[in-house]
């Protein structure tokens, strides 16, 4: 009625909004620091400097470390921010541990990656590159932090769209604009299901908040034939971004095609991200779905661990053998998924995390050994390596043999935590399949070692001088054998740390 | 009495088992650093002596009153999932770390020249392998044994793979895929048992649980194709020969020697005490498939040429003689068959490096390009005659000893095995009084024979050791008996005290 109510309530309002608007940045505090990351190297690109790549690496390695203080810091107050949109808990907090490693040891590895045709020379291109690593990273911190479909999906294409311009950033080389070309089509592709099953979720349910949809799914029908095609195109959608056959076609042709840090980042960061927000989604919040989709998650794990492992078997090109094995590594992931529940959870996330040490290690292996070479990585580019290089033949060695999952290595723990999620479920028939599949794995991870340490060394080996140990790539392959090994030996403090970050809500 | 005042002398408050398996992984770290072929070698033989000695005191202060885990050692390691470091050793372990620990140090003596290229890899392989055995052994938590166990592998993969004959990768491929498949499998049984047990690793504890006779059918399977595969009981037995050809001499010791045995360890430690009902259930079946074992690896050892090979054969006839007096489940059955494991690394050991010995001499494996070998190297010929007979199981060697104790334990429990295992020790004697034939006796074939060596005094180390336990257990087995008596006692009650 009066002029001074009214003031006094836009007086109210303002000052509860400003409250929740300075409590909402400060949540998404890292996610700002890496913008201003992006946007710092951007601008350095622009001033010519004599050793602009050092610099900008060191840059966005420094405001990587800085988001993880942030994140740190935040992680002791679990919170929900941006009118319940983002959220601040022990998970996505250990899903952004896992992506900033992977991001933070994809750039230094990038310095060393340069073949005949250069990825990153001097002044062309070099502010671009870390720029967009950067986003993608940013993009893949939103999609973990995300409890709404909306924000999940700007994520999900803000981190697409950054890795389809890295992929094709080899600009002169054809397999390289082949694969950016091919996953543009694709990936779009995936982003249309996605949102299809997204807008159905929302035609059903009248939100896009995951929890408000949880209250609403409650009063559904799940045998309705509209809620079972949103679910199913949601995750078929999800399901393409980790590689799970039948829409794995992508993986081989791209992992191949993309410089091979970008490959790395793709194999470790990307899918973790798309892990997590399969996790919130299917795990957490709408588990109440999980009859519709366990049946199916069942047969895909069983198909891309089968597919996986025994099409990787004939590869004879390093980079599409590791995607094979990836999506081999995929299927084991969800079979995580199939366990469910808190264990359940836990095993993927422990899995990512050890999967992030061995895949980088070896991949800084792969990038060392391109050195002034051309794209093909044919696996005998390892022969010998043991001959010339024991130190770096024997990290080889622990990465294979941690991928194969050979105690006492990490690969060994996670697979073992899987699968005592699995059996403890009563999916004993499972487990002995998976077991079986990996062991047929195990095959072309032990034929690289027998290559390292029978063969003479390779045409490319033998001038030895080829391969140089920068410091950032010690640092990389440092940070991946111990944890590799760490993972493996003390598995009870990663484990803690695992169990500690469990989704906020989750009993 | 006095043993147990020793224990409380010297042994308390020390962790002598950690000691003794990780003093030759400390060794592997340290050999990097090594300058000179020597070095290494005498470095690798001094830790291995010194871990050989250590089980050697603990075979003496070990008291064999009791069938009570000794030297137990525990710590937690990873406690959310109930998995501890726990160590401890019974008659039957101890036994086992001795034989291992002194095949260790024999091997170091017997790849000396042996193995020239890449000498330190190999000696951080051998000094690692080493590690991992003793602590299968040792290990008293499920867990920590399936990573010894399966970490094993890896050395040993190396092994063939790098230093073996040509066709090395093929056997060593074949190696590790063959056993890598049974040991998932086993590890899945593991977690059965952990589940249904109250969620724990602990090996004594899980013995205690009775399961139900369904669940134990199926877990028994689980084990069964780990621990087939690594006996090797026909049929998963086609990986033996193309590693034991392919290894080199040093591999084909420990192969035969100690890793045959983790198979039977595993039945003893797992599937008798743990699995009663259906270690009962299935013992038909065992005693089958080992008296085919028994025969079919004698016929196959009777048609080699190769000497490696026909070796290899014929240990898996030996192991058909050990699972079928584990599954006889008599004090005669069992105790025959661990001390034949015991006799036949021996036995099978010291034949692989008399091979290895001729080999590096004339590089043949061929028996019957031999001949003679008694009239130009005597000393060498006498030896290796001594443990062919050994071998056959002639009285008075550790061979009989066992296989009287088998035989005699399985009669009247399964008479058609056991007169398969008579068979199988008819055919033992054809084919290795054949290979004594051939290459020791009759006229003078080989070229440069004039030029041959006799053994040297590192050879003759090698070798004494064994011999003095060839005889030693021939004629007078109560030591080794009586170490074994309290134990395998305990494990008859756990096993036949269970009904059925």
């Amino acid at each position: 009625m009066s002029d001074i109510a009214e003031k006094q309530t836009a007086a109210d309002l303002a000052t509860v909004d400003l409250t929740a608007i300075s409590q909402s940045v400060l949540a998404s505090g890292p996610e700002i620091i890496i913008i201003i990351g992006a946007c710092v190297a951007l601008m350095l690109s622009l001033v010519p400097h004599p050793r602009q790549n050092q610099l900008l690496a060191g840059v966005s390695v420094f405001m990587i470390l800085l988001a993880a203080c942030m994140s740190y810091a935040l992680s002791d107050f679990p919170q929900t921010a941006y009118a319940g949109m983002f959220v601040v808990d022990g998970f996505s907090t250990f899903f952004k541990v896992i992506l900033y490693l992977g991001t933070t040891l994809t750039v230094l590895m990038s310095g060393n990656y340069r073949p005949n045709n250069g990825l990153i020379k001097d002044g062309v291109f070099q502010g671009e590159y870390y720029a967009l690593l950067l986003f993608a990273l940013l993009g893949t911190m939103i999609m973990v932090s995300s409890t709404d479909l909306l924000l999940i999906y700007i994520g999900l294409e803000l981190q697409a769209l950054s890795i389809y311009v890295l992929t094709g950033f080899l600009k002169t080389d054809l397999r390289s604009n082949e694969a950016s070309l091919k996953y543009i089509i694709l990936g779009a592709f995936s982003s249309g299901i996605i949102l299809y099953g997204m807008s159905l979720f929302y035609g059903l349910t009248g939100t896009t908040n995951l929890n408000d949809m949880a209250v609403a799914l409650s009063t559904l029908d799940l045998s309705d034939p509209m809620l079972i095609l949103a679910t199913l195109f949601m995750l078929v959608g999800l399901l393409f971004k980790v590689g799970a056959v039948p829409f794995h076609m992508w993986v081989p042709d791209i992992y191949e095609g993309a410089p091979s840090p970008i490959t790395a980042y793709m194999s470790v960061a990307s899918k973790a991200a798309a892990f997590a927000v399969i996790m919130r989604i299917f795990m957490q919040d709408l588990s109440v779905l999980q009859p519709i989709w366990i049946l199916n998650i069942v047969g895909i794990a069983v198909l891309t661990m089968t597919l996986g492992s025994f099409v990787a078997l004939a590869q004879t090109n390093i980079k599409r053998m590791l995607a094979y094995s990836s999506i081999a590594h995929a299927g084991f992931l969800m079979l995580g998924l199939v366990a469910g529940g808190r264990d359940g959870m836990a095993s993927i996330m422990l899995y990512l995390l050890i999967y992030t040490f061995m895949t980088i290690g070896i991949f800084a292996v792969i990038i060392l050994l391109n050195k002034g070479v051309t794209l093909g990585e044919p696996i005998e580019d390892f022969s010998g390596l043991a001959k010339n290089h024991p130190g770096l033949a024997f990290m080889s060695l622990i990465f294979l043999f941690s991928l194969a999952g050979i105690p006492p290595t990490g690969g060994f723990f996670a697979k073992f935590y899987v699968l005592t999620a699995l059996i403890d479920t009563g999916h004993v028939i499972l487990a002995v399949i998976a077991v079986l599949l990996s062991a047929v794995a195990a095959w072309f991870y032990i034929r690289i070692i027998m290559l390292m340490y029978v063969q003479p060394p390779a045409p490319v080996l033998t001038q030895a001088a080829e391969i140089q140990l920068t410091p950032s790539i010690r640092i990389v392959l440092l940070i991946a054998t111990i944890g590799t090994l760490l993972t493996g030996v003390l598995p009870a403090w990663f484990l803690g740390f695992v169990t500690n970050s469990m989704p906020l809500g989750l009993g | 009495m006095t043993d147990s005042l020793m224990t409380s002398l010297f042994i308390e408050n020390v962790p002598i088992l950690s000691i003794l398996i990780f003093l030759p992984a400390i060794g592997a770290l340290c050999v990097p650093f090594l300058s000179g072929k020597n070095a290494v070698r005498w470095f690798t033989l001094t830790i291995l002596f010194v871990d050989f000695l250590i089980a050697a005191w603990l075979l003496v202060i070990f008291d064999n009153s009791t069938a009570q885990m000794q030297f137990v050692e525990s710590k937690p390691w990873v406690p959310s999932l109930g998995i501890t470091y726990k160590l401890g050793i019974d008659g039957v372990s101890v036994l086992f770390l001795f034989l291992t620990s002194l095949l260790g140090w024999i091997c170091v003596l017997a790849s000396w020249n042996a193995i020239d290229k890449r000498l330190k890899e190999f000696m951080i392989c051998l000094l690692a392998i080493q590690s991992l055995m003793l602590g299968v052994f040792c290990a008293l938590d499920l867990l920590l044994f399936y990573v010894f166990w399966e970490a094993m592998l890896v050395p040993m993969y190396l092994m063939i793979g790098i230093w073996g004959g040509e066709d090395r990768i093929y056997a060593a491929f074949k190696f590790f895929l063959y056993t890598l498949a049974g040991s998932l499998i086993f590890l899945v049984g593991i977690l059965v048992l952990y589940f249904e047990g109250g969620r724990t690793f602990d090996i004594l504890v899980l013995m205690d649980v009775s399961y139900d006779f369904e669940l134990q059918r199926w877990v028994f399977i689980a084990f069964l194709i780990a621990f087939a595969v690594k006996v090797p009981m026909v049929p998963f037995h086609t990986w033996l020969p193309d590693a034991h050809v392919q290894a080199p001499t040093a591999g084909s010791i420990i192969l035969a020697g100690v890793l045959l045995k983790m198979g039977a360890y595993g039945f003893i430690r797992f599937s008798l005490p743990m699995l009663p009902d259906a270690s009962h259930y299935f013992a038909p079946l065992i005693q089958g498939l080992s008296a085919v074992a028994i025969v079919y690896g004698g016929f196959l050892a009777l048609a080699q040429q190769d000497i490696k090979k026909l070796i290899a054969y014929s240990s898996i006839s030996h192991m058909g003689f050990i699972t079928l007096g584990l599954f006889t489940f008599t004090t005669n059955g069992t105790t025959g068959a661990v001390i034949q494991m015991f006799n036949h690394g021996i036995t099978t050991g010291a034949l692989f490096l008399f091979i290895g010995l001729v080999y590096e001499r004339t590089h043949s494996r061929d028996i019957p390009a031999y001949g003679g070998l008694l009239k130009t190297i005597p000393f060498y010929g006498i030896f290796f005659a001594i443990f062919l007979l050994s071998s056959m199981a002639v009285p008075g060697t550790n061979g009989f000893i066992g296989e009287i104790l088998v035989l005699s334990g399985t009669f009247g429990v399964n008479n058609w095995a056991a007169t398969a295992g008579v068979l199988g020790a008819l055919l033992g004697a054809a084919y290795l009084l054949g290979i004594y034939r051939q290459m020791l006796l009759g006229p003078v074939r080989i070229p440069g024979a004039a030029k041959m060596w006799d053994l040297n005094v590192r050879e003759l180390c090698c070798a004494l050791p064994l011999l003095l336990f060839v005889f030693w257990l021939g004629f007078y087995p109560k030591p080794f008996l009586s170490i074994l008596q309290p134990t395998l006692k305990h494990l008859l009650e756990q096993t036949v005290g269970a009904g059925l």
